[in-house]
């Protein structure tokens, strides 16, 4: 199957088929939802060793017009950066779905309705990061909003309204301002040959820079909202503090990947001298994200709050990897993107589960339980290396790659960034000696470890994250071809060894 | 270069023993301290081997390379998973997987009361695997692995019994500032990297000669910081002592005889980039310079058995650093001293194993005496552990540490004047302590408590003590017979032409005995004359009380780092809360004209946000439709 149109549509009949299961069989219903995720993930996989990996055109494309009046079409198609999201995302769906097999209990709305939302957010997940047509990226950028919105708002924990709402409004917000710049782009394409809102044809736009510029901040500040970057970023742990651990690893591992993405996809493209304008200002807000993130991450109470600062921290490397437009620091930043889903799933699903037996999200809470239940422990403990990416670990390549490759450009900021590896130590130690070691917690005693449902979804995300620590080739040699293609075309090539200018 | 298939067998057999072991459970309960002790001894089998091929070729052919997959490449940054075995690593290779089997062994009986037994053996696998891995990886990054991977064996181990708050917090002290160590290792990468363009070792020896001084010296620099930290080095030698936490054989094998003996091992490869930055040099041997002051003085003050002797191994640390500081006539005389001292060290720290075991556990020595008629074995071994590290002729100690003070003595000019007498006082310094720790715990008065029955360790433990011993007696003088060590070594550094002589071989030697038996009768003195207390007394100099808080340098820690730190994430949590997403919500407030209606909108019904996104898609249309029209 090599179609990308039909990897979106899988989903959809899926949740079609959750919606015709009898709601008194909640089992089946999961069933379902859960083997709609593992034949789109596999579906995925095959596209991808079909995938040419040195050919940098968009590969699968297929283009079929939706809105003529307008010049809208419905247009996909791939390159090695949009090919890595789409397998990050299709294989954490199953995860997710088996990882979190009880989290629509105790929901506003039925067993059924969490599934459909799930189901109708990786369609999304997939369109996001296929479409070529600035307007269907636009729509499904703004309508991911809605399953989230309702995965939080319905399914979560504590203030979950609020916090649900503060999404939707910071996120509204920046897609207006992302709107306000896809409508100037279309303008202007009307009056340079013709209304469009195919993305290669947008980046042919002659326009002035200042022109540029505002347009450029009107898509960069949805991105920077969507990573999030400092100082944008103050919605996050709210969210991930209310969703359930499932929905925080779709929203922090997928959707945030978006912003991310964008910049790349989008900002780049669409903006290069603009890009290299703000890349001063980027530059700093990035590094300012990796510390403040770390600190603020080391500062928390809760154990969900902490993880989504730690990824505040980790999107701050990425978009510095992404802006210091050096081969290592491009293919990094693309690498880290992937590498961070696994390694965030992986504190927020086994974390997900510690909240789950102790009836309570805050650290101090835990205590001794490398004694009472050794396998989450561990679980916790390797998901803990890999976000302060140790060595041998996934995310120690990607935070490599990309501090290497912003020190030959910007040797300040990847100074000051790897200040932040002593920090992500304290901000995982910390909470792994309150939790894990110490004497057992009173109350802490009967907790049970992991079932097997649990091994078998825990699993694979730590084998993903030792094995492409080991041997990041196969992604890398997919990432590779695509940052180059980029970083060309933004004009820039690698700085070549100094030498130390003798 | 010679290629080889075999190398990875010696990171991949321990590598095996830990997964097994840890993956297992409690279902290797039974026979996991088998597997580790056999996979730990096949990889010293695998050692041996290549050795004994190492052998049969010339000396400049010796090295051999394997290349396992290219491991990263983007651009330019090419580093494949690549190991190197020469005569550098070999010594290593040997004292890791040598000493490190015999510890296995010793750690059957030691820990056979331990119900995590197995989990202890995964460990200690995983430590041999992890430590071969930073010995032979060929590029930087490649030791880059095998040096946290050791960071992580030495956490886990350390907070072996973390359910004991004081140690779970002495784990994460060490891993954390580790952590501060290896950062210095990231820059270092990232130097060669933006400045040579390679990260291997051969890459950047050959880009050496045209690299510039500022460049290497940087590099140097960072290596260091890097040294320091793993081997515990001043500033970053806070972790050690606490480091005590972890089981015995943990000490004797990471904390004594291999990890912390890292930076040595650094440094010694990077002497291609020491050589050329004078500075970084400097700084390497002003470092060990008071890192051996500073763990001996440590050394006169501390009553916990294994933190005396974590003191100790602070001190002849910063011996071998002061040694490669003075390359490249002192790498060789660096390593020498690092294989004899892993010898002795390990063998002491064995020795203090089997006097806990005998007592309860009981580290204070100031509750043992007398035990040399208990523990004859013990006693035995450790005092020729202990002649040994005096440095008292014929005992391995002599010929190493002799020569890294006749080094340092003609380092030359005031240089190295300062740095001989500063080696001198050292041994002085040494010979006061360790003879306190021999008297403390083997004369004198039985000062235990009644519940203590001391007696002799089992055969397991007593066996590998007495093969260190062995080379505890022997090592030095095998290894400097017709300068085995030097030559053997020779031709990965850079020759050098001959040091003039300040004091002749013999001077030294005279000076530094007279300083041990200064050091000795000073102990005897005040420990052997006079009853021993059992409880330590508090009326001490201030002197005495300074080293007992480890030359304050938790307090200094505390206070310059670790209290600010805490203010500041506090302040900024707050800030966060107050200020960034105060000013978030003021915007939002002014944007949507009044606050009711912000409170309206939050207060309303979930499906009217459904609308809200709708009403947004429509207005896009709309908008278009204007546009377009």
């Amino acid at each position: 199957m090599n179609s990308l149109i039909l990897l979106m549509l899988l989903p959809i009949i899926g949740s079609i088929a959750v919606a015709v299961t009898p709601k008194t069989k909640e089992v089946l219903t999961k069933q379902v939802a859960l083997g709609t995720t593992v034949v789109v993930a596999l579906a995925t996989i095959a596209m991808a060793v079909n995938f040419q990996r040195d050919n940098v055109e968009l590969q699968f494309v297929e283009k079929y017009s939706w809105i003529p009046t307008f010049g809208i079409n419905f247009a996909v198609g791939i390159d090695g950066l949009a090919l890595v999201l789409i397998l990050m995302s299709t294989i954490l769906a199953p995860i997710v779905v088996l990882a979190g097999w009880n989290e629509a209990h105790g929901g506003r709305w039925s067993v059924k309705t969490f599934y459909i939302l799930i189901l109708v957010l990786e369609t999304m997940m997939i369109g996001v990061f296929v479409a070529t047509d600035v307007f269907l990226f636009y729509v499904i950028f703004e309508a991911m909003l809605i399953p989230v919105y309702f995965l939080i708002g319905g399914y979560g924990s504590g203030e979950r309204s609020a916090a649900a709402v503060k999404f939707l409004i910071y996120s509204l917000f920046g897609g207006l301002l992302m709107l306000a710049s896809i409508i100037a782009l279309y303008v202007m394409s009307g009056a340079q040959g013709g209304h469009t809102f195919d993305l290669q044809a947008l980046s042919q736009l002659q326009m002035s820079s200042t022109t540029q510029n505002f347009l450029f901040l009107g898509f960069f500040i949805a991105f920077a909202i969507k990573a999030p970057l400092w100082p944008l970023h103050t919605w996050l742990p709210d969210a991930a503090a209310s969703a359930t651990p499932g929905t925080s690893v779709l929203l922090l591992g997928v959707l945030d990947k978006v912003g991310t993405f964008g910049m790349i996809r989008y900002c780049l493209t669409l903006f290069p001298e603009a890009s290299k304008t703000f890349t001063p200002l980027i530059m700093v807000l990035a590094v300012i994200s990796i510390v403040y993130g770390a600190i603020l991450a080391i500062g928390q109470k809760d154990l969900k709050r902490l993880i989504a600062f730690t990824s505040i921290s980790h999107f701050g490397f990425i978009t510095m990897g992404i802006f210091a437009m050096t081969s290592q620091g491009h293919s990094g930043a693309t690498l880290y993107m992937f590498n961070h889903g696994f390694s965030t799933a992986a504190l927020f699903i086994v974390g997900g589960w510690m909240i789950a037996r102790r009836g309570s999200s805050t650290i101090a809470d835990f205590g001794g339980l490398q004694r009472v239940t050794p396998v989450m422990a561990w679980s916790f403990f390797l998901a803990g290396m890999s976000s302060l990416a140790l060595p041998g670990l996934s995310s120690f390549v990607s935070e490599f790659l990309v501090l290497v490759g912003t020190f030959t450009r910007y040797p300040v900021h990847a100074v000051i960034a790897t200040f932040g590896i002593v920090l992500a130590a304290l901000y995982i130690l910390i909470p792994v000696q309150k939790a894990l070691h110490g004497p057992t917690t009173p109350g802490n005693e009967g907790l049970s470890d992991l079932n097997l449902r649990e091994k078998i979804a825990i699993a694979p995300v730590i084998a993903i994250i030792i094995a492409l620590g080991f041997y990041p080739s196969p992604l890398l040699n997919v990432i590779n071809p695509a940052s180059a293609h980029v970083i060309a075309q933004m004009g820039f090539t690698d700085p070549a060894p100094t030498n130390g200018d003798k | 270069m010679t290629t080889s298939n075999s190398l990875v067998y010696l990171i991949a057999l321990p590598l095996l023993g830990a997964t097994i072991l840890l993956l297992a459970g409690r279902r290797a309960d039974k026979w996991g301290h088998i597997l580790g002790t056999l996979m730990s001894g096949s990889s010293f089998a695998v050692g041996l081997y290549q050795l004994s091929q190492m052998l049969g070729r010339s000396n400049t052919a010796r090295p051999v390379e394997q290349k396992l997959f290219e491991w990263i490449s983007v651009g330019s940054f090419k580093v494949d998973a690549g190991l190197l075995l020469d005569q550098l690593s070999i010594c290593f290779v040997l004292l890791i997987t040598g000493v490190g089997t015999l510890i296995h062994i010793y750690s059957i009986s030691y820990m056979s009361h331990d119900h995590d037994r197995r989990r202890f053996f995964a460990y200690l696998n995983l430590f041999i695997a992890a430590m071969l891995l930073l010995v032979l990886g060929n590029s930087y990054l490649n030791l880059y692995v095998g040096w946290e991977g050791v960071g992580l064996a030495s956490y886990l181990l350390i907070g072996f019994w973390n359910q004991k708050p004081a140690y779970a917090t002495a784990s994460k002290k060490a891993f954390v500032m580790n952590r501060v160590g290896d950062m210095g290792l990231s820059f270092a990468i990232m130097i060669a990297f933006a400045t040579v363009g390679t990260v291997s070792f051969a890459g950047i020896k050959e880009h050496a000669h045209h690299t510039s001084t500022a460049a290497l010296t940087a590099m140097g620099i960072m290596l260091l910081v890097a040294a320091t930290g793993k081997s515990a080095q001043f500033p970053l030698q806070a972790w050690l002592g606490d480091a005590m936490a972890g089981p015995t054989p943990v000490s004797a094998l990471i904390h004594a005889a291999t990890m912390v003996t890292a930076g040595v091992y650094l440094i010694t490869r990077s002497n291609f980039i020491f050589d050329a930055a004078p500075t970084a040099q400097l700084l390497v041997v002003i470092v060990g310079a008071i890192t051996l002051l500073f763990g001996a003085l440590i050394g006169t003050a501390k009553d916990d058995i294994k933190k005396a002797l974590a003191a100790s191994t602070m001190s002849q640390i910063g011996y071998m650093i002061l040694g490669a500081g003075l390359g490249p006539v002192g790498y060789a005389f660096a390593i020498m001293h690092l294989l004899t001292h892993g010898f002795f060290k390990a063998g002491m720290f064995l020795g203090a194993g089997s006097v806990m075991h005998g007592m309860n556990d009981e580290v204070n020595m100031r509750k043992y005496g007398a035990l040399r008629k208990f523990m004859p074995i013990t006693f035995v071994t450790f005092g020729l552990g202990y002649l040994a590290i005096l440095g008292v002729p014929p005992f391995a100690g002599f010929y190493s540490k002799d020569m890294i003070i006749e080094t340092a003595f003609n380092a030359g000019g005031i240089k190295g004047i300062l740095l001989g007498s500063v080696t001198l006082l050292g041994a002085g310094i040494t010979a006061f302590y360790m003879t306190r720790v021999m008297i403390l715990t083997f004369t004198g008065k039985a000062r235990w408590d009644e519940e203590a029955h001391p007696h002799e360790s089992p055969l397991l433990m007593w066996l590998p003590m007495a093969i260190l011993a062995i080379g505890s007696v022997s090592s030095g003088y095998l290894l400097s017979r017709g300068d085995a060590l030097v030559n053997w070594l020779s031709p990965l550094f850079e020759h050098h032409g001959e040091h003039e002589e300040l004091l002749a071989p013999i001077v030294v030697s005279a000076l530094a005995l007279g300083m041990v038996a200064i050091g000795v009768a000073i102990a005897f003195l005040k420990y052997s004359r006079q009853e021993v207390a059992s409880v330590a007394p508090e009326n001490v100099s201030v002197f005495t009380k300074i080293a007992r808080e480890d030359l304050m340098q938790d307090r200094f820690n505390e206070a310059v780092f670790m209290r600010p730190g805490q203010q500041l994430t506090q302040v900024l949590v707050k800030t966060d809360e107050a200020v960034i997403d105060g000013a978030v919500r003021g915007v939002g407030k002014l944007a949507m004209g009044s606050s009711s209606l912000l409170r309206g909108v939050q207060s309303g019904f979930v499906r009217s946000y459904a609308a809200l996104i709708f009403v947004g898609a429509a207005l896009l249309i709309a908008a278009i439709w204007v546009v377009v029209q």
